[in-house]
Order: C-alpha cells, then structure tokens, then sequence
C-alpha cells in the first residue's frame, strides 16, 4: 500500500511513498540502533545545541533510555506493528513531533507525521538530522516506512491521510479530535487520542518549609520549567497548587517569592497579550468566585489566588502564562470527590508517592493518569495521558 | 460627587498638563467612589486588588478594567430601571458583543460631549450629512449597536441626514448625486466607519469609475483599521485614494469605544489623535507599568463620562506611542498620540491547538 499525496498544499520534508507492506516487532534491535544514532547525531549538531528541547529529545532518544523503555514494556505475547499510523502534531510545540514519531516508530510501524504549520529552527533540524541517519544502508526499511509533512490546516487532505492508516495519533485539543474524528478511518483501526486535560501540584508545606534556600530554588526551578516554560498550555502544566499541611503561610510566601525571583533570573517575556489574558481572568475571579480568600501578584509575572474552598468545577479554572490557584488542607481526601476524567498529572513535592498512589486506586478516582515529581511534568514518554502508547499502536499475535 | 456640567463649557482642547492633572485627581477620586458603591463587581475587583478607593490618589494608581471584561460581565452603577439605553458592540464572530449600560444622564453627557469635540473641529454651525452606512442598523432604538450608537451620535451634528447605503450595502449613486446638488453651496458633514467608508463607498465609485465633487466635505471616520491593514491600506493611502474620487480635502480620523462612547480621540491636522479634557490617554508596558514618552505600550483610556457603568479607565487591547502634551504642532493642549492597531496576540505555546492555526 502507498501512502503518496500528489497534492501542491502538501510538502514532504522527509520521504515519500510509504511501504508499509512488512512490519516491525515492537523495539527491534534495528529500531533501538536508529534512535541512538539519531541521538548521536543530534548531539554533534552544533545547531542543535542551543535547543534545549532539541537536547531534551535527542537524550531521550539514546540507547539506554530506549533500552531502559524496552526492558519495561516487556511483552507476554508476540506483538507487532499495525501498519501505517499518522500523526497529527501540535503546531505550537516544536518537538512534539519527533517524540511521536518515535513511538510509532518503536510500536514497530510506518509512520507518516504532519509536522507544525509554522517554521521552528527544531523541525529543520530534527528532520535533518534524521535524513542524514538514513544514508545508513543498515536503516533502509525504516527510511521506506517514513514520511514527514507539513500542510496548513486542510479537511480533504487530512480526509485522504486518514482514508487508509492503520493508525492515528491526534494531539488535541478536543475541538481538533472533534472534527478529525468525523474523518473516517478504515473499519481495523486504531486511534490514540490526546484530548484537553487538567493538571496540578501537592506540595507539602511543612517539608518545604525545611528546605535551605538553596534545595528550594531547586525544586521551585523544577516547577517553574513545569509552568512557565509551556505558558502553562501544557495538559501536564499545574493550574492548582495544593499545600498540605496547616497554617502554610509562610512555606507559602517562600514558595512565591522564590518563584518570582526565578521568574526574573530566567527572564521570562511577556506579552501584553498574556498580561491581559491574566489580567482578564483575574477580574472575571474577583467577581464570580465566592472562595476568593486573597490574591497574590507579583510585578504582572505571576498571580496567585488563594481559595478558602475548592469548587468542584476547579478543573475549569485554568491560568495561563503564570496564573496559579492555591487552596490548603490537611487532608487528601477532599480532592477525591473533584477528580474527574480531565484530570491527568499530578506533580508532587513532599509526599510519599505510594501513599498518593493509593489515594487514586484505593478511591477509584475517575482521573489522574500521572504522579511525577515536580520538574517533571513536561517529561513525555511512551506511557501517556494513561495509555501505553506502543501497546495501543501494536497487535497481539496470540499463541495457544 | 463629580459633575460634567462644571466642564461642558471649557473648550475641549484648553486644559495643560497640570490643570488636567488635578481637574482629574478630583473626578476620578468621585467617580472610583461612585462606581465602587454602585456596581458590586467593580467592588469586588478592587477589593481584590486591595484598592481603597477612599484614600485619594494619583489617577495614574486607580485600577483599570480591561475592556474585555465588558463582553464578560454586565456591569452597572445604576439600578435596572434607569437604564434607558444599552449598546452592544458588535464583536468579532464567536465572542460575545460588549454590553454598555447607560441611564439618561450618561447618554445625555456623551451626545454633549461629542457634539463638543466634533464642534471644536468643524465649526458650530449644523451641516447637511452624509452618512456612509445604511438606514437598517438603526432598527431597534432600545437595543444599540455600536455602529447605530455612533451614526446617530453624529447626526446631532448635522441635518438633512442621508443615508447613502441601501439595505444590501450598496451605494445609492442617485441619492448622493441628489444630495450634493440640493447642497452645493455648503460645507457638507460625511460620516461612516473607516472600513465602510472604504469597502462600500471608495471601491464602489473606483469600480463605477465615478467622480464625485465633493471638495467642499468633511469627512469623520472612526471603527478602527484592522480591516484594512489586511489590505494595507494605512491613513495616507486612505485620504490620498479617497481624495481622488470625491476631491474630498478635510478628512479625520477619529478613536473611541463603545466602552466609552462620546470622548472621542479626533485626529488633528498634524496627523495624531488627542484626548480633550474629556478624556486622557495612558500607555503601559507588559507589566503594566507606565511607557515613556514615544515607547509603544498597550492603551488604557481614561474619561469623564462613564457614571452608569465603571468605564471611567479601561485597559484597551490596542496598542499606542504617545508622542507628547501639550505642545503638538496644531496647537492642541493634550496629550497626542498614534494606535499601532491590536496587541499581538500571544503565540500559544501548549499542545492545545492542532487544528485551528491556518
């Protein structure tokens, strides 16, 4: 089967026809010994160096995460790919991409990925430095089963795309998933869809107050890449700060504080655009909600506004650019009748992780796919949004 | 309390730097209390901000309401029933229209006080009028939008109102040709919308390859230009092109909002927009504090006029370089400024946004 759109709106940055006529087996060695070459080259890439998200991929991409990754998803069946997954990226992340490509890639199949509309420096680079992996002999079959796109927003040609994929990935928003999901796809398909969600941080404000300063703007900085690094956009980004404890006030201010000043020393921009969204948003708090115990605003930067008590509609309220809720409690247990199927990461600072583990499973929550760290909640992996990414995208050969 | 009539007569251009300063300390200390004990949302918002409206302070340090807020809450600083008027913007497709509620004296003052400013451009004397628009956005007299509020604003300024748009948005070629006749001996009032003005009246005579001899018009336009820096066409392109089908020489811009309506910024001679003593401009940088002279910064307006609903300052989502006060070239006293057109809108960074970029 080929996959070649002859049509002047589309524009292959990388490859072409697809023959998707002969699969992979989940992680084969070949796959692995791409990706690290991959990484390799990215790595020599002086270009690429002053990406960080570019680094960020190309370390993911070397061999001991990918060997790690393998040895994790251990398989009790023989699994293969689907066939030919296409991938509708995000036009405003730049690497988003690549990560997804890889894991249709490493589910074994052929992947044609529509790269962002607009022109980021990471999409040339990325896709050159792939171009350059592919004189490779050894990497022939992979070249053959790859193609990378780019088309501005067009029904018909994303209508052809999905007529004959075996796969596909749609990076949300939910009005995208929406109208792609009128777009048929042949009866034996699959889809993995990545729609709106909502994320939120657990600090405990008792350990925090411990820290030396210097511990503190170590994990603030780590909440700070959470955030501000994305705008707050992200799905994983927190929106609600939730302080464990009682009487935090000063872990608080500490906790504010120290963000500010790392707001500062990391020289944050920011728009009018955003300065009025925020501002915007905060009259619109002033007025509707009740709880609205106080507000913190630090130089247009940063705003906090504090709840006395946590509507059930909290996952509505979402900041953007550095717009933050707070709310304080000594008990976990008050979250669990909020948590809805929206809710995906939750970053943590301070609390045992088992013990907030148990919390989703013991209370059967209907949300939150994720317990990570703070610092890591824009850290993407093959295991996403609550799907394991490469098993969704592959098949059981099932031996009785 | 803060009452308009002890200004109405001064002329518009008359107050410097700090007779206006201080004739605004005192009307906004009144007018910030006025709202803040008549429109809970306003208090509740400077509540949150910690602002005490009692404490007397400098007009720069009383908060601002961003304009949008006006298509997200109805705020009012009267009861119900003395709204007389409300007027709605039109806004973009999918937002919903600003709602600007107005009691009897509120509209009173604005009529006033544009009937003021324009005066103080083209003369007291009531001059026939040419409206660039048709009669069917005037439908519903309750119920204002802002392009009926603005049209019927300005007809206090003229008479033999006529409208030179039919019903589907095409020039009246007879009735124009008529009216010019009927008036040829006169100066003669043009006003419209600067996209309408260009779209329906520019390009249909362009198109019919008309000229009209309206040499003796003032045109007044005003709507903004968003419209057609799509099709680049800025202030110069648009008087020169204009000028050359109708021979029409006085042609001025204005800005304003429905937020408030009636303190208009008219352009002047030399080509800037001013505030009058009825209105005052400030711009801000990102974090909101205050531009420098010449620095680019979003827009906040402040005026006089708004007591049935807290638009007294209002931070616009338009972006402006004030150039001076006082001392522009055509001997205005105010500050003087140019609008560099809307904010740029922020690129989204999130993985929210798969489908809608073009």
């Amino acid at each position: 089967m080929t996959h070649f759109l002859n049509n002047k709106n589309v524009h292959y940055l990388l490859g072409g026809e697809i023959d998707a006529t002969r699969l992979f087996v989940p992680y084969d060695n070949l796959l692995c010994d791409f990706l690290n070459d991959l990484s390799l080259q990215l790595r020599k890439c002086e270009v690429a160096s002053s990406y960080p998200d570019v680094i960020t991929f190309a370390f993911w991409c070397r061999r001991a995460n990918i060997a790690r990754l393998k040895e994790e998803y251990s398989s009790s069946h023989a699994r293969l790919g689907l066939g030919t997954v296409f991938h509708i990226t995000p036009s405003n992340v730049p690497v988003n991409f690549a990560f997804s490509f890889c894991f249709g890639l490493l589910s074994g199949n052929a992947n044609i990925v529509r790269v962002p509309t607009k022109a980021f420096p990471q999409v040339d680079i990325i896709c050159f430095a792939i171009a350059k992996v592919f004189e490779n002999n050894d990497y022939r079959e992979i070249k053959l089963r790859t193609a990378f796109i780019r088309y501005k927003q067009n029904e018909e040609i994303t209508r052809l795309l999905s007529m004959d994929c075996n796969g596909r990935i749609i990076w949300g928003g939910n009005e995208t998933i929406n109208k792609v999901r009128q777009l048929p796809m042949p009866a034996r398909s699959v889809e993995v869809l990545f729609s709106d969600r909502y994320s939120f941080c657990i600090i405990n404000a008792i350990l925090l107050n411990a820290l030396e300063q210097s511990d503190l703007n170590r994990l603030v900085e780590g909440f700070y890449n959470d955030t501000y690094l994305m705008d707050q956009n992200a799905c994983s980004s927190p929106h609600l700060l939730v302080w464990l404890g009682k009487e935090s006030s000063m872990a608080k201010d500490r906790f504010w504080k120290t963000l500010s000043e790392v707001i500062l020393e990391k020289q944050y921009r920011m728009t009018h655009a955003g300065a009025s969204d925020k501002y915007v948003q905060f009259c619109n708090d002033a007025i509707e909600l009740d709880n609205l115990h106080d507000v913190k605003v630090y130089g247009n930067t940063l705003y906090c506004i504090t709840l006395n008590e946590l509507p059930s509609n909290i996952d509505e309220y979402r900041g953007s650019c550095g717009y933050f809720y707070e709310y304080e409690t000594e008990d976990l247990k008050c979250l669990s009748h909020i948590v809805n199927n929206s809710y995906q990461t939750l970053t943590y600072f301070g609390t045992d992780r088992e013990y907030l583990l148990d919390f989703v499973v013991d209370n059967g929550l209907l949300g939150i796919d994720r317990i990570v760290p703070v610092g890591q909640a824009l850290d993407i992996g093959v295991i996403w949004d609550g799907y394991d990414i490469v098993k969704s995208l592959s098949r059981i050969i099932d031996l009785q | 309390m803060f009452n308009l009539d002890s200004i109405i007569d001064v002329a518009p251009y008359s107050l410097n730097k700090s007779e206006k300063n201080a004739l605004y300390d005192d009307a906004f200390f009144a007018l910030t209390q006025h709202h803040y004990e008549n429109c809970k949302p306003y208090r509740k918002i400077l509540n949150a901000l910690s602002v005490d409206p009692s404490i007397k302070q400098d007009v720069t340090n009383i908060p601002f309401l961003p304009v949008r807020i006006f298509k997200e809450q109805d705020l009012k600083s009267v009861e119900e029933f003395q709204v007389v008027k409300t007027m709605t913007s039109s806004g973009t497709s999918g937002q919903r229209p600003s709602k600007i509620f107005l009691d009897r004296d509120t509209s009173k003052n604005q009529t006033k006080v544009l009937v003021k400013v324009i005066c103080s451009f083209i003369g007291k004397k009531r001059l026939p009028m040419l409206v660039i628009d048709s009669k069917v956005v005037l439908k519903d007299r309750k119920q204002f939008s802002a392009r009926g509020a603005g049209i019927l604003g300005f007809s206090m300024l003229g008479h033999d109102v006529t409208y030179a748009l039919d019903e589907n948005m095409n020039l009246d070629v007879e009735i124009v040709e008529e009216f010019y006749r009927k008036h040829e001996e006169s100066d003669i009032l043009i006003f419209g919308f600067t996209f309408m003005v260009w779209e329906f009246f520019y390009k249909k005579l362009k198109e019919l390859n008309k000229k009209l001899p309206l040499d003796n018009g003032i045109l007044i336009h005003g709507g903004g230009w968003k419209k057609l820096e799509e099709k680049s066409v800025d202030n110069n392109t648009f008087k020169s092109k204009l000028s050359r089908v109708c021979g029409i020489k006085k042609v001025y811009n204005y800005y304003g909002m429905v937020e408030q309506t009636g303190s208009i910024f008219m352009e002047c001679e030399a080509g800037y927009l001013h505030s009058s003593i009825f209105s005052d401009v400030i711009t801000r940088r990102e974090d909101f504090s205050i531009c420098d002279l010449n620095e680019a910064g979003v827009i906040q307006l402040l005026s006089l006029l708004p007591k049935s609903y807290p638009g007294h300052s209002i931070l616009s989502e338009d972006s402006g370089i004030i150039h001076g006060e006082d001392d522009c070239q055509c001997g205005r006293l105010g500050k003087y400024f140019t609008v560099q057109g809307r904010i740029k809108n922020a690129e989204i960074r999130g993985c929210s946004d798969t489908f809608s970029e073009q």
